[in-house]
């Protein structure tokens, strides 16, 4: 067993996890990057399409051009990283001391942190996990692994595709595999509307891919590979609908069916998790229920954009940089965001009015000409439409939240 | 004779409204739906010329990558874009590649490079 000690241990080399760890060693802090993968950015590298950075870099970017300019950053402020290096577990020891385990080709390893920036992404929902029963056969893909053997390694995963769900990841999967000649059959919706921003629901027309809104795929059928999968139409409730069955032939089947924050080293130690996001309940700086363990990234809340992600890692190194300097996160009262009318989630949990917030919030539908209110500290603003497809980033003052007594609602009213 | 309305969503800012285009043998006969000059115009060229940035990976030879990511670093026809793709899958590289290194100029007399957006070192 190898003993390694840092102020901070970065789990994940994705986005959120190279901004972290690039702030972090720019608070003056000795930092360790850990990441399973055999090489850093996370799901940026495989994500060859352009809209990266709008925000951050003012600029488009492909993924692997956004990621290479953070993995830049990392080798040229010289931090310590590791690839290869599965992290299996967090010890708590004590608040200022934490234990990362982790194996790499060069052994076993336990790093001693003061704190830790936990960013280690989301996993896929698989077939079985969205009801789709049938034959165990080859050519059932999660968007994600269709996109690596495809970006990656240059493997086409087959000819004639299904996709199922209409979020960005599946309509740019959509667009991929048509890009490379395959037939893309049909996109299937179990919502009544698409689940992508318009740009990319754009991708169907341009390739002429029918869209099937409220409807989902129930069964696959085939010998050793898909042959053919059957789509049934669901009512308002989202029920299937008898008689409205029919079969699509394909040898390939894309489930791009959501997200889920990959949190099972924290909720391990027991660090609590919201139901509506799947990822850790936080303060105002990312820290979650076990003090010193900040979270950034799509293990903290789905994120569509990347710009958004680096931003939260940004903050979890400062959150990390304050934790280290005061032996803790000091605060006199934490102010609980609480979700009104039509909000699905809204991270952070809890502020302090110490400081100024990004708060990130999905809505459950889609709604036009609304304001979006906090009732106990005034503040309104006018949107012209909510998506459940956009996340909603707002900015609110340190002053703003100082006002208001215990919580802060946040509601969507026409 | 053959009137065809064409509907989208426009992606220039998040407002994302709803244009129509009638189109009467081959000419634009009206707009409706967008809210800025902005739309309309690429309403316009939506319709007479569309253009998009076309990424594909090309194979590299000796890397540690089996292949390198790379883009048009402009959009070019879409009516073209077949035809590129097609080319993209023949060539070959040979690491190491640079982001931003171009691996082909004005490929299919486009007015477009094929720059790489990802560093594949050697093996
Ligand atoms: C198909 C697709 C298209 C997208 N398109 C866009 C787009 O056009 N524009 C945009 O802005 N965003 C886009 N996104 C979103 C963006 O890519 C993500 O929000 C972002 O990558 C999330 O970053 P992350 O660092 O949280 O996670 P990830 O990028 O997933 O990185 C997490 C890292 O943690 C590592 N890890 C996990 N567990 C462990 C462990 N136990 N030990 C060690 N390492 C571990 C993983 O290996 C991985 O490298 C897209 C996403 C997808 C899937
Ligand atoms: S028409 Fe103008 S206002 Fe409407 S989405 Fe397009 S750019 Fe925005």
């Amino acid at each position: 067993m190898n003993t390694l000690q840092y102020d901070v241990v970065v789990i994940g080399g994705g986005p959120a996890g190279l901004a972290a760890a690039v702030k972090a060693k720019e608070y003056g802090l000795n930092v360790l990057l850990l990441d399973e993968n055999e090489y850093l950015g996370g799901i940026l590298p495989q994500c060859i399409h352009p809209g990266f950075g709008i925000h951050y870099f003012r600029e488009e970017l492909t993924g692997p051009e956004f990621s290479h300019r953070f993995v830049q950053r990392v080798k040229d402020l010289k931090i310590d990283y590791f690839v290869k290096a599965r992290v299996l577990e967090i010890k708590n020891y004590s608040d200022l001391e934490k234990i990362v385990a982790f194996t790499s080709p060069e052994g076993a390893f336990e790093v001693w942190a003061k704190a830790i920036i936990y960013a280690t992404g989301a996993r896929e929902r698989h077939a079985f996990e969205i009801g789709i029963v049938g034959d165990r056969v080859a050519g059932i893909y999660t968007a994600g692994e269709a996109q690596t053997l495809m970006d990656i390694y240059g493997v086409m995963p087959g000819k004639e595709v299904v996709i199922v769900g209409s979020g960005d990841v599946g309509l740019i999967m959509a667009r991929r595999f048509a890009l490379e000649g395959a037939k893309v059959k049909a996109v299937i919706e179990l919502m009544p509307y698409p689940g992508g921003l318009a740009r990319n629901v754009m991708i169907l027309r341009d390739f002429n891919i029918p869209l099937y809104l409220s409807h989902k795929v129930v069964e696959v059928r085939g010998k050793k590979r898909v042959e053919k999968v059957k789509v049934v139409k669901v009512d308002e409730n989202l029920r299937e609908i008898p008689g409205t069955e029919f079969w699509i032939e394909c040898d390939t089947i894309i489930i791009s069916a959501g997200l889920i924050p990959q949190v099972k080293l924290l909720t391990d130690i027991g660090v609590e998790i919201d139901p509506a996001t799947g990822g850790p309940v936080v303060n105002d700086l990312l820290e979650t229920t076990v003090p010193g363990i900040f979270v950034a990234g799509n293990s903290l809340l789905i994120n569509d954009l990347v710009d958004y992600v680096a931003e939260q890692g940004e903050l979890a190194a400062y959150g990390a940089k304050l934790f280290i300097e005061n032996g803790g996160i000091p605060a006199e009262k934490w102010i609980k965001l609480e979700k009104g009318n039509n909000i699905r989630l809204a991270v952070p949990h809890y502020l302090s009015g110490k400081r100024d917030v990004y708060i990130y919030a999905r809505v459950r539908k889609p709604m036009e000409n609304v304001v979006l209110n906090f009732p106990e500290i005034d503040r309104k603003i006018r949107l012209p439409v909510v998506r459940p497809a956009e996340m909603l980033r707002i900015r609110l003052r340190k002053e703003e939240i100082a006002k208001a007594r215990d919580k802060i609602t946040m509601e969507v009213v026409q | 004779m053959t009137a065809q309305v064409y509907k989208f969503t426009c992606i220039i800012c998040p407002l994302s409204c709803d244009i129509e285009v009638k189109v009467e043998n081959g000419e634009i006969k009206e707009i409706k739906g967008y809210t800025c000059p902005r739309g309309k115009e690429w309403a316009i060229e939506e319709i007479t010329n569309p253009k998009r940035v076309v990424m594909s990976v090309i194979k590299v030879k000796n890397g540690n990558m089996p292949t390198v990511s790379v883009k048009t670093d402009r959009p070019i026809p879409k009516t073209k874009i077949p035809e590129l793709m097609k080319l993209l899958a023949e060539i070959e590289v040979e690491a190491p590649v640079k982001v931003g290194q171009i691996i082909l100029e004005n490929p299919l007399g486009l007015d477009t490079k094929i720059v790489a957006t990802r560093e594949v070192e050697k093996a």
